[in-house]
């Protein structure tokens, strides 16, 4: 119990002088799992739209392999991209590898899937009515699915959620292609790890704390993005009717 | 202005359209009748150009439909269409209104003055700021309605305009469609199951059946002679009758069905069997002791009253005089001449008032 008090009023005490350390750790972790959440939908809401307006063969194969993704463990992910930008692996003349970069690349990977199951779901969630209306309201193909994508926004969001989520939470890929190296690749989880193995349980209830307010302040950001996206913010959270 | 010739669709196989030929003229109300199941709906995507038919081609204005995505995007362009559930997107109303302008890249000012036109004109001046999703399923037809018209389009197309809907949100779109119709001169291409909406709004009508269009022509040609015995039921007609014709002078025909004679007004030939078809409300009736000598209807039956069937503020009536007839009695005179289940009653039916068609099949009944 001592441990525990100990280390929340640690960790208080961390959080509001502003400790440097700390401060920087979060930014690194920010900045890495964003960047990767970023490209990861850059890549999966196009290639999700790609997936789910076109009929092509193995299309239910190559959805049930994505959602196979889902599960992928993060150390098998780390494994795969550490081979590949190894100094003797195939990408290694990027030197990617104990870098922040190499992270985002193994952040986004890790994530791809998820986000464009999810955002597959999504799109296939919209009614098929509202594709026949906007066909029928003549609206030409890339109009057509620009509006769908509109249409489904707050399961998209959902879906970015997660896997942003599943990026600043993962300790696999930041430790093993990162490998922790303090003010380069130290980030939230892979401190914790360090931190707590060495016994300083403060610190690591400071980080996890900060963790979550850091998870926090993206959410609503990206809510307050989507719902402005159609000046619909006061009913976002079931507003009253009209 | 339409014009479908030998049109086909098959989907998976299976034969949900066959060979339709038909043509709608230019600022007519053209109402497709039948049963749910029939094709109605599929009929009106090809229209609008939203399915490829199997077989044949449709012609919008002269110029053949059948060309690449883009030359019938450009058609579809000059085409409203209402579907049976009217999808709205997650939005406002004024921005659902203004779909089908933005589409075609109209400027945000011309936007500005059209979608609150289109409102006014459907009845819903104050809902351009409502969201969509919380309107009632009325609501949400008549503003379907207005994202059709908004775009001035010269044929709009209704797949069902009031299935689901109340009578009183029922009525407003009836209204809606005519109104439409005589103000802009839009050609209006609808479906309905519903047969007394078909006579209301239709200048013509086109029965389908089973997939096949099984008569094209005016109310008066479908409700009172029907083309055969299913589009008879369909149209509200019970009394199907099989005869024989005895003989026929001048168009007035004796026809024997079983022990009965009737008259009626038919072409066909002696020994022609034919059926005979009554429209409920063309049947008199009349209890026995009143009735004979003072009427001049041909065809008086005396039968008993089998069944009761109340229907809306008229009560239907059938009756076995040795053969079934159904009748269309108003609830009043129901009540005025005391009928009930058994009571013995004559029925009249003119000479005029029977329908006769050849029957090719069926022994006479």
């Amino acid at each position: 119990m001592d441990d525990i008090a100990e280390g929340v009023i640690q960790a208080i005490n961390l959080i509001i002088t502003l400790n440097p350390d700390v401060m920087q750790i979060a930014a690194l972790s920010l900045y890495i799992s964003l960047s990767a959440t970023i490209i990861a939908a850059l890549i999966a809401i196009p290639v999700g739209s790609l997936i789910h307006f076109h009929e092509f063969r193995g299309k239910r194969a190559l959805i049930i392999l994505i959602q196979t993704l889902y599960s992928v463990p993060t150390v098998v992910v780390g494994l795969v991209i550490y081979l590949l930008i190894s100094r003797s692996g195939p990408l290694g003349f990027f030197g990617l590898l104990w870098s922040p970069a190499g992270m985002i690349l193994g952040q986004t990977v890790l994530i791809v899937p998820i986000m464009m199951g999810l955002i597959i779901s999504a799109l296939s969630g919209i009614d098929r009515g509202i594709s026949d209306t906007l066909v029928a309201l003549g609206a030409t193909t890339s109009q057509k699915v620009l509006e769908i994508v509109k249409e489904a926004r707050y399961a998209i969001l959902s879906a970015v959620v997660l896997g942003f989520g599943r990026a600043i939470a993962e300790v696999g890929v930041a430790m093993m292609i990162g490998g922790n190296i303090r003010d380069q690749t130290r980030v939230l989880t892979t401190a914790i790890t360090l931190e707590t193995g060495m016994g300083n349980f403060g610190i690591s209830i400071a980080l996890g704390i900060i963790l979550l307010a850091v998870a926090l302040i993206v959410v609503v950001i990206l809510n307050l993005i989507t719902s402005g996206f159609s000046d619909d913010s006061r009913h976002i959270a079931g507003g009253p009717r009209g | 202005m339409i014009r479908i010739e030998h049109l086909t669709k098959k989907f998976n196989g299976v034969e949900t359209l066959r060979e339709i030929d038909l043509t709608i003229r230019a600022g007519e109300i053209f109402t497709f009748i039948g049963p749910s199941g029939s094709g109605k709906t599929t009929l009106i995507r090809l229209i609008d150009l939203l399915e490829r038919p199997t077989a044949g081609r449709i012609v919008f204005d002269g110029q053949d439909t059948a060309g690449t995505e883009l030359e019938r995007l450009t058609i579809r362009r000059r085409i409203g269409m209402v579907f049976q559930k009217p999808a709205v997107l997650n939005t406002t109303v004024a921005e659902n209104v203004a779909f089908g302008l933005k589409f075609r890249g109209v400027s945000q000012e011309e936007i500005r003055e059209r979608v609150p036109a289109a409102l006014d004109l459907v009845g819903l001046p104050h809902f351009a700021d409502r969201r969509a999703p919380t309107l009632s399923g009325g609501e949400m037809h008549r503003v379907a309605l207005a994202r059709a018209m908004v775009t001035h389009p010269e044929v709009l197309l209704l797949d069902e305009p009031t299935a689901n809907l109340d009578p009183v949100s029922s009525n407003m779109i009836e209204d809606l469609i005519i109104r439409i119709n005589k103000k802009f001169g839009t050609t209006i291409i609808m479906s309905t199951h519903d047969m007394l909406q078909g006579q209301r709004l239709a200048d013509h009508i086109g029965v389908i059946m089973g997939g096949r269009l099984a008569q094209v022509g005016s109310i008066n040609d479908i409700f009172y002679q029907p083309k055969g015995r299913e589009i008879a039921r369909f149209v509200g007609i019970d009394t199907i009758l099989k005869g024989i014709v005895r003989n026929n002078e001048n168009g007035h025909a004796c026809i024997d069905v079983g022990e009965v004679r009737f008259e009626a007004i038919t072409p066909c030939p002696p020994g022609q069997r034919v059926a005979l078809y009554i429209r409920p409300e063309e049947v008199t009736v009349t209890l026995t002791d009143d009735s004979v000598q003072r009427t001049s209807v041909r065809n008086q039956f005396v039968g008993k009253v089998t069944k009761i069937m109340p229907n809306g503020p008229f009560i239907r009536l059938t009756v076995d005089c040795g053969f079934p007839v159904t009748a269309l009695i108003t609830r009043m005179s129901c009540q005025d001449l005391s009928i009930g289940v058994g009571t013995v009653v004559s029925t009249g039916i003119k000479a005029t008032a029977i329908h006769v068609l050849p029957d090719a099949h069926g022994a006479p009944g």
